[in-house]
């Protein structure tokens, strides 16, 4: 059968853009990118999409079908009502640079700002370390992150009211979580996490961890425990007022 | 007349997977420039699809192992047709390189008191691959990435090269462009690191990201510099055959190390079948042998499924050949028959195989710990690339060097699983010391204006043509299939001379190919520019696999099945000669070193 694929078309030089409907034959198993490799091949060799692995692993091509933040290759058509035209648009927290490619770059801006992995010190005079794997368990949740940015396009902090300056949003908290859960890392980032991370700007609305492609469980085991570390230390009364008299 | 250059460093590193990454670290803690171009955003490169681990001697969970033991699998796996001296650093620095990524933030799985956990694969004698579950390639590409962003590299993401620049024979700088505009790009550089990756693309049914279009091999290539082993392509035996649409994507041998069997429809477990005398000391020699050995148990042997990656391919293509596939033509690959063992299987198979289990959920509706997977062989790996000296990876062009998959010499003719991370890490690191060191001593070079423009005219050509020229997609399909059926995993005379006429024919097409629309971010354009470099690297494995007239490794041919002492002397290799043409010729291979030599003999057996 064929499915129809209404796609946003964009003129790179003046950033006007529309939907564009193909029609193109829908076979069993396919995902979005097939559709979208098959009218690039077929129709529309010009049309912008970014993409590597299609196999969920690297996190390329992120768009938003029929409204819903997805991987488009990890989207099966056999998920979609083909009786309708299947919507195709780009991320829209991000600047559109043509069809359904953005501009992630302000992402690549912030990971360098966050205090990087300083460990300990080797156990080992042979310079290695000991960790048990039930500590390592939550870090190696969070390091699955593929760096689709999905979090970052849905979080309405980012999206609704642009606060990329003030804001690291949920990947970068993640990045952060597992930083500082990280059993040889002896830095301290708390205190930057309210001050420059801007983690008082989330609200645990969870959008972020509804749409990750790797099920990471962004706010209740990320960004809430790093909220509670905040507050233990700038809003618990007890201790703001021991620090008032301590220094 | 000299050409301006947009941007100018001491070092270039042209690819940003686990070679590039690694080499720019070590340039830049060298303390000289260094730029780093990727062709996609920086840290989705196909390094990220490597699932099964990193092979290392560290000796965590078998004491027995050591380099030694890893340099003579190495060497068996490869049949013997190695740059032995790389294979000898490989294995020795190794362990080195995983360890320092633990110190850069890696997190690989914990041994029972909390050291580096190491699993089983094919080829190697003892549990060597330090992994995180089957991501370890994400996690290496991440570490390598966090660091680099805060050693001073600039980052151009987003670039793709289309000629190396020469002066006087010394490599001199780089044209690229940017997908996101189609703006051109000079790159001045003393010294150029490629670290392309592989070819894969040059195959229809390939476990290869679109980026594996062999531009490090080709950009070489056409410098100048020569290429060897590229008849050795490697057939990864696992990949998802149904449905068609993820068609070669990597099933990884982990679901073989922990415990997973191959049978064929009938139910019968064919790899015992065929077991090489070489490896036979070593296998199993029933089923309950090959399980105690996935488990643990040290008295036991290795399951024929672990056997080297060339040869289960193989038995899996005889399977299909003869009848007993699958339904949709491959074979069963079964990790849920071990609930007959384990109490708690299904968690087992989850934890030690989240993205098998979730790939195949999401994409074939399978539960691979209730039911059998179907796989075929998929184009993997390109054991062949750039001719590098094996200490320092440079190649014959001076100030150009190659790592990793672009890079030739370290697997021979078949590469184990594991060896492909290490190779990255080692000799990233020593390409990019080497980098350092050599550009100390050398000028910066004038780059030439009329090259320059020459490379951006012909880069623009297929705009002029328009899109009522050949259709680059088209010419693409054609060369992967003609690649597919005819270079593939069992090869003759006769169908690769054929292949290499069709290929001067799809050269004809290829030039006159052509586009509409903008130059931001054009596929189809794109897709055009990476066309002569898929018909350089196909040219070279076709010539190649038909100068070697025997079966080896990767390489198979039904007219000389055997193998002969005659070939396993030399190395095949091409280059370009002054008429434009590719010639191809047998370099002997230099005597192993006696001590190297007794290794070898030490570890037979």
């Amino acid at each position: 059968m064929d499915a129809v694929f209404r796609i946003w078309r964009s003129d790179p030089t003046t950033g006007a853009g529309a939907f564009k409907d193909y029609r193109t034959p829908a076979s069993e198993g396919m995902v979005v990118l097939d559709a979208v490799h098959r009218i690039q091949a077929d129709e529309a060799p010009d049309l912008a999409c970014r993409w590597n692995c299609k196999a969920g692993k690297c996190g390329s091509c992120s768009a938003e079908i029929n409204g819903h933040p997805r991987l488009m290759c990890m989207t099966r058509l056999s998920q979609l009502n083909l009786a309708e035209p299947v919507t195709v648009e780009p991320m829209r927290a991000f600047p559109l640079i043509k069809d359904l490619v953005t501009d992630v770059s302000w992402n690549f801006t912030v990971k360098p700002r966050i205090t990087r992995f300083t460990p300990r010190p080797p156990d080992g005079a042979d310079g290695t370390w000991r960790m048990a794997q039930r500590d390592i368990d939550r870090v190696q949740e969070f390091r699955k992150c593929i760096e689709c940015f999905l979090c970052q396009n849905v979080c309405h902090v980012i999206r609704d009211h642009g606060k990329t300056d003030a804001f690291v949003g949920p990947r970068y908290l993640i990045y952060t979580a597992a930083l500082e859960m990280h059993p040889l890392d002896t830095a301290d980032r708390v205190t930057a996490l309210k001050k420059e991370y801007g983690i008082g700007y989330c609200n645990i609305t969870k959008c972020c961890t509804s749409v990750c492609p790797e099920h990471i469980h962004i706010t209740d085991n990320g960004i809430i425990p790093l909220k509670e570390r905040v507050v233990d230390r700038h809003y618990d009364p007890v201790m703001r007022f021991l620090r008032v008299i301590t220094g | 007349m000299a050409a301006h250059a947009t941007y100018a460093y001491d070092v270039l590193v042209v690819g940003a997977g686990g070679a590039g990454l690694r080499a720019a670290i070590e340039a830049a803690k060298a303390g000289v420039s260094v730029g780093l171009l990727c062709k996609s955003l920086l840290g989705k490169a196909h390094t990220v699809m490597a699932e099964g681990g990193i092979a290392a001697a560290l000796a965590n969970v078998d004491e027995r192992d050591s380099w030694t033991v890893h340099f003579a699998d190495t060497m068996r796996g490869g049949q013997y047709v190695n740059n032995w001296r790389m294979a000898e650093i490989h294995a020795r620095e190794a362990p080195a390189r995983v360890r320092e990524l633990e110190a850069w933030g890696a997190v690989f799985d914990r041994t029972a008191d909390g050291r580096i956990l190491q699993r089983n694969f094919g080829g190697h004698r003892y549990p060597r691959l330090a992994h995180v579950g089957d991501r370890t390639g994400l996690e290496l590409i991440r570490t390598l990435q966090d660091y680099t962003i805060h050693l001073g590299v600039t980052v151009h993401m987003e670039h793709t090269v289309v000629t190396l620049l020469v002066d006087e024979g010394h490599v001199a700088g780089v044209v690229a462009y940017d997908r996101e505009r189609g703006r051109f790009h000079v790159f001045a550089a003393k010294a150029v690191i490629l670290a392309t990756g592989g070819v894969g693309r040059a195959y229809k049914i390939t476990s290869n990201s679109w980026e594996g279009t062999g531009d490090g091999h080709a950009l070489a290539y056409r410098a100048g510099a020569e290429l060897i082993d590229m008849e050795f392509i490697q057939f990864h035996p696992t990949g998802m055959i149904w449905p068609p649409s993820v068609k070669g994507i990597l099933v990884t041998e982990g679901v073989r190390g922990e415990g997973g069997i191959l049978t064929n429809t009938e139910g019968r477990r064919f790899m015992f079948d065929d077991i090489p005398e070489n490896y036979r000391p070593q296998t199993a020699s029933d089923p309950d042998e090959g399980w105690r050995y996935t488990q643990g148990d040290r008295s036991a042997r290795r399951p024929p499924e672990l056997l080297t990656r060339d040869h289960v391919a193989r038995c899996i293509v005889r399977e299909i050949k003869a009848g007993r596939g699958s339904p949709h033509g491959g074979v069963f690959l079964d990790i849920s028959w071990i609930k007959s063992k384990l109490p708690d299987a299904e968690a087992h198979i989850k934890r030690k195989l989240p993205s098998m289990y979730h790939q195949f959920k999401e994409l074939a509706d399978i539960d691979i710990t209730k039911e059998p997977m179907e796989v075929g062989p998929t184009t993997h790996y390109v054991m062949g690339g750039v001719r590098v000296d094996g200490d320092t990876q440079m190649s014959r062009v001076p100030g150009l060097f190659a790592a990793g998959e672009c890079a030739s010499g370290i697997n021979g003719a078949n590469r184990l699983g594991g060896n492909s991370l290490s190779d990255l890490l080692v000799f990233g690191q020593r390409a990019g010391q080497y980098a350092a060191d050599w550009v100390r001593t050398q000028p910066a070079r004038p780059l030439d204006d009329g090259v320059v423009s020459g490379a951006i005219q012909q880069s623009l050509a297929p705009f002029e043509r328009g899109s009522t020229a050949e259709n680059p997609y088209l010419v693409q399909q054609d060369l992967q299939e003609l690649m597919q059926n005819q270079v593939g995993i069992v090869r003759s005379h006769a169908e690769m001379s054929e292949a290499l006429q069709a290929i001067g024919a799809l050269r004809e097409r290829a030039s006159r190919v052509g586009v509409d629309g903008h130059r931001e971010y054009n596929a189809g354009w794109h897709a055009s520019l990476d066309l002569d470099n898929l018909l350089v690297v196909s040219e070279a494995i076709t010539r190649s696999a038909l100068e070697r007239r025997e079966s080896r490794g990767g390489h198979f041919r039904e007219d000389h099945p055997g193998q002969t002492a005659e070939f396993g002397a030399v190395n095949i290799m091409v280059r370009q000669v002054a008429d434009g043409s590719m010639e191809v010729s047998r370099v002997p291979i230099p005597p192993l070193p006696d001590a190297l030599k007794q290794v070898i003999e030490e570890q037979k057996g």
